[in-house]
């Protein structure tokens, strides 16, 4: 079976302004998102409690908030449901720091007389170990950033570069504003999902950009959208297949990996189409837009070849001369 | 005679490695899977096995405090014993401050305190200023996160857990992580074991004033240099105690549990010679007045002075249930936590709540291996189940190293591990995609494979160093369970280009013989011929 069979290159860069329109189209709605309705840290982040509750029948969430009422610790507590109705979370913004006095037992303490429950998982985290992760967060995804930024400027050259990390940063700016739009809690696991975003997508342009760099050292052509256009014809069942299995297995975990891990799996569900558009209708026109120039690519190429050959041939006398 | 050449399968470096590769999979991962009882097994993350998660701190400037309340107890110990009569003897955060009635002593007081360290002394005339130096109060302050992580170790050591981890984490945090703690009572009994200050202090009852203590307030009793304590089961008896113990915990050598004659539970403990010195010439000198024990502020007891009390040894009774005098016995031998700690960051996991997660993590993974294995096969034919042997080869190969490093299996490694499982055979796509490419050029199946692989080698390279650079920071800025994602995503990676670019070149190789006599390349890859 095969998806697409070659015969002549696709029309890419042909599409490319309707490619960027789209996107900045986007971009715009994402940064819009996030700055009017904003990212919802969770408790990671934001520091605070959040309690697990599971009962053995549907739980009686307003008799809950009924019962925390009646302690203060409990003020200003968010009561929702967790993937089933049977199961319920505490959200509070507030962390307790005693280690003798547990809000866990608190709360099961509160709850009594709401039925046959059980207290699955309690998470504190005070505010300066949630401005940590912060920190620690940011970091993480500047570095990466940065990383792969001087792994591409090697091995490719620094449009390739630039033109990856602007993906990049198109990609997770997407994602992040569909978290925002989903409200989903930022927590550690969404940053994780953010950062194998970052590799992942990066996987899909280095493939094309590397089918881009053999053609234009290998072809004649030197007009760059033609060889991008079939670069990218080239690789596109590659980067439809592997994303189509990638998409499959997240989307098993999104669907059944469990409510813990589900704000994991929509962050990756999203990065992974996002993902996927940018390396074929962003990063590649980039580097037409940015004049990348084939004929200078091949000038420098045989440059280095050149030099390459001359070292050699140094070498060679040297070591005749030595004999 | 050519084609009985070309049909016998030729062995190669590429399936022997491969070869040895999956053995080492199948023979390090078996434990794990098998759950044997020997060999190295992977462990899971306290997400997945239900646990206790702290991140603590430490409140150091308590610690000072009680540096300089010690330095304030030895002061009255010696000027007592050498009849050296002190006037007004106080103390705050990092000062001591007293004056001496007889000017004669100052220089007998002066020698005295030359060989305490970390002090600095000021001397006016009879009045004493002494201030902790900045240098002292560092390392005071390191003292006690260093001490109390000790302590915390000592008491999960002897609590009887399995494997309890305490660690330092940045200056002055310390990270506990409790596996298998299956109830809450059993938390509880731990949380309370490790937050026990088990301060225990032998205070003199002020019985001149002792009788007026229920009208008098705590400024009142500070004014006499005494504090105001309450007894631990009755809050509403109230001791009137010297504010400078006669002896602290740290002369304490052992503690245990014992019995009394009503056959209750109470704790011997055992001071070392000075304090069994210091003990003995108080209560040589005070026959007839009271003695409090205290412990973490509460008095427990407040026997009478009988006589002169030699050896250093004592008890301290009080009703506790049979596990709380154990407990209460493990905090005091393992010693006082010189200063207060807190609770950072606490993450606990029921048993339930973690079983339910491999349970949920398990079917994503079987789904979504199965949906891949499928898809390969009927996309690439023969082509694709080279590469789910590739895929599975590689589930092994993590598992595996895994085992063999011990690593810990969290929630978010297990998305890790499904997650590789949809890009591991992302290598093996471009291979088979680029063989199809050249088939189509009209290469014969020998150079299409042959150059198929040096040209997807390179590709696959980049891409994969790229994703390793993520996992890698990850790794560095991650906490706790998302270091587990990061573990196995960069396995994953490493095990897939090693079970892709090698294992299914091998693998080729070997047929390619066949694939050649057969000319199906539906069969073999999954196209048909080109015209």
């Amino acid at each position: 079976m095969e998806f697409f069979k070659y015969t002549r290159p696709f029309n890419f860069m042909g599409k490319s302004k309707l490619a960027l329109a789209i996107s900045i189209f986007m971009l715009i709605a994402s940064i819009v998102t996030l700055s009017t309705k904003g990212l919802n840290y969770g408790i990671d982040f934001a520091g605070g409690t959040i309690i697990q509750v599971k009962y053995n029948v549907d739980a009686p969430i307003d008799e809950m908030r009924e019962k925390l009422k009646s302690n203060e610790l409990f003020d200003g507590a968010s009561i929702t449901k967790f993937g089933t109705a049977d199961e319920v979370v505490i959200r509070m913004k507030t962390a307790t720091s005693s280690i003798s006095v547990d809000i866990g037992d608190v709360a099961r303490e509160a709850l009594e007389g709401t039925g046959e429950y059980e207290i699955r998982r309690v998470d504190i985290v005070g505010p300066k170990v949630g401005n940590e992760l912060k920190e620690k967060g940011i970091m993480s995804l500047v570095l990466a950033t940065i990383g792969i930024l001087i792994y591409v400027a090697f091995r490719f050259e620094w449009r390739f570069a630039v033109a990856s990390i602007i993906a990049l940063v198109h990609d997770i700016t997407i994602a992040m504003g569909a978290i925002a739009l989903v409200g989903l809690d930022v927590n550690l696991d969404v940053l994780a999902a953010l950062l194998t975003i970052l590799g992942y997508s990066l996987n899909d342009t280095i493939i094309i950009f590397d089918r881009i760099r053999e053609n234009i050292t290998d072809s004649k052509n030197t007009q760059l959208s033609e060889v991008i256009d079939e670069s990218i014809t080239k690789t596109l069942s590659r980067t439809t297949l592997t994303s189509l299995t990638t998409f499959l297995v997240v989307f098993m975990l999104f669907m059944f990996g469990g409510e813990i891990i589900h704000a994991f799996a929509f962050t990756l569900l999203v990065g992974i189409i996002v993902g996927t558009y940018s390396s074929i209708f962003m990063a590649s026109p980039m580097l037409l837009w940015f004049g990348f120039d084939v004929r200078a690519y091949h000038v420098k190429l045989a440059d280095k070849a050149k030099r390459e050959l001359e070292k050699q041939q140094m070498r060679d006398q040297f070591e005749s001369g030595v004999m | 005679m050519q084609s009985q050449e070309s049909m016998r399968m030729k062995l190669n470096y590429r399936t022997v490695i491969f070869a040895i590769a999956i053995v080492f999979g199948l023979f390090f991962s078996a434990p794990s899977l098998l759950q044997l009882k020997d060999g190295k097994k992977i462990t899971l993350g306290l997400d997945l096995q239900g646990g206790l998660h702290l991140l603590l701190g430490v409140k150091t400037e308590e610690a000072t405090k009680s540096r300089v309340k010690s330095i304030a107890a030895s002061i009255k110990h010696y000027t007592e014993r050498e009849d050296i009569l002190v006037d007004a003897l106080t103390f705050d955060e990092s000062s001591i401050s007293f004056s001496l009635l007889d000017p004669d002593d100052v220089k007998r007081v002066k020698n005295y305190l030359k060989d305490t360290i970390g002090i600095s002394i000021d001397v006016n005339g009879e009045s004493f200023l002494l201030e902790l130096t900045p240098e002292e109060v560092v390392r005071t302050q390191k003292q006690a996160v260093d001490q109390a992580i000790e302590t915390i170790r000592n008491r999960l050591d002897q609590f009887g857990l399995a494997e309890p981890e305490v660690a330092r984490q940045g200056d002055d945090k310390i990270l506990v992580q409790l596996a298998g703690i299956k109830t809450q009572e059993d938390e509880q009994r731990a949380r309370e074991l490790i937050s026990r200050a088990a301060k225990l202090e032998l205070m003199a009852v002020d019985e001149d004033r002792a009788a007026r203590v229920q009208n008098m307030s705590y400024a009142d009793a500070a004014a006499y240099g005494d504090i105001i304590l309450d007894d631990v089961k009755n809050p509403a008896i109230k001791y009137l105690v010297r504010e400078i113990p006669i002896l602290d915990g740290g002369m304490l050598t052992d503690a245990s549990m014992g019995f009394d004659q009503n056959n209750r539970p109470l704790i011997n403990f055992k001071l070392n010679a000075e304090g069994a010195e210091i003990f003995g010439d108080f209560t040589g000198k005070n026959v007839g007045k009271r003695l409090a024990v205290v412990l973490d502020g509460k008095v427990y007891s407040a026997p009478n002075i009988n006589e002169r009390i030699g050896g250093g040894s004592g008890q301290i009774s009080g009703s506790y249930t049979v596990e709380e005098a154990k407990d209460l016995a493990i905090a005091l031998r393992s010693g006082a936590l010189l200063a207060p700690i807190y609770v950072m960051e606490k993450r606990s996991v029921g048993p339930s709540l973690g079983a339910d997660s491999i349970k949920a993590s398990m079917i994503a993974l079987i789904g979504g291996f199965g949906l891949v294995v499928l898809f390969m096969m009927f996309y690439y034919r023969a082509a694709g189940v080279v590469a789910n042997i590739a895929l599975v080869a590689n589930l092994f190969i993590i598992l595996a190293v895994m085992s063999l490093f011990g690593a810990t299996l969290t929630l978010p490694g297990m998305a890790g591990i499904v997650l590789t499982v949809g890009m591991a055979v992302d290598a093996n796509v471009i291979i088979s995609e680029r063989i199809r490419e050249l088939l189509h050029e009209g290469k014969s199946v020998h150079k299409a494979i042959e150059e198929g692989y040096s040209n997807a080698i390179r590709a696959i390279l980049d891409a994969n160093i790229t994703t390793l650079i993520a996992a890698v920071v990850l790794y560095a800025y991650g906490t706790g369970a998302i270091k587990g994602f990061a573990v196995t995503i960069s396995i994953g990676i490493l095990a897939s280009m090693l079970t892709a670019i090698l294992g299914t070149h091998g693998i080729y190789q070997l047929l390619e013989a066949r694939i050649q006599k057969s000319k199906n390349n539906l069969f073999w890859f999954g196209i048909r011929e080109s015209k």
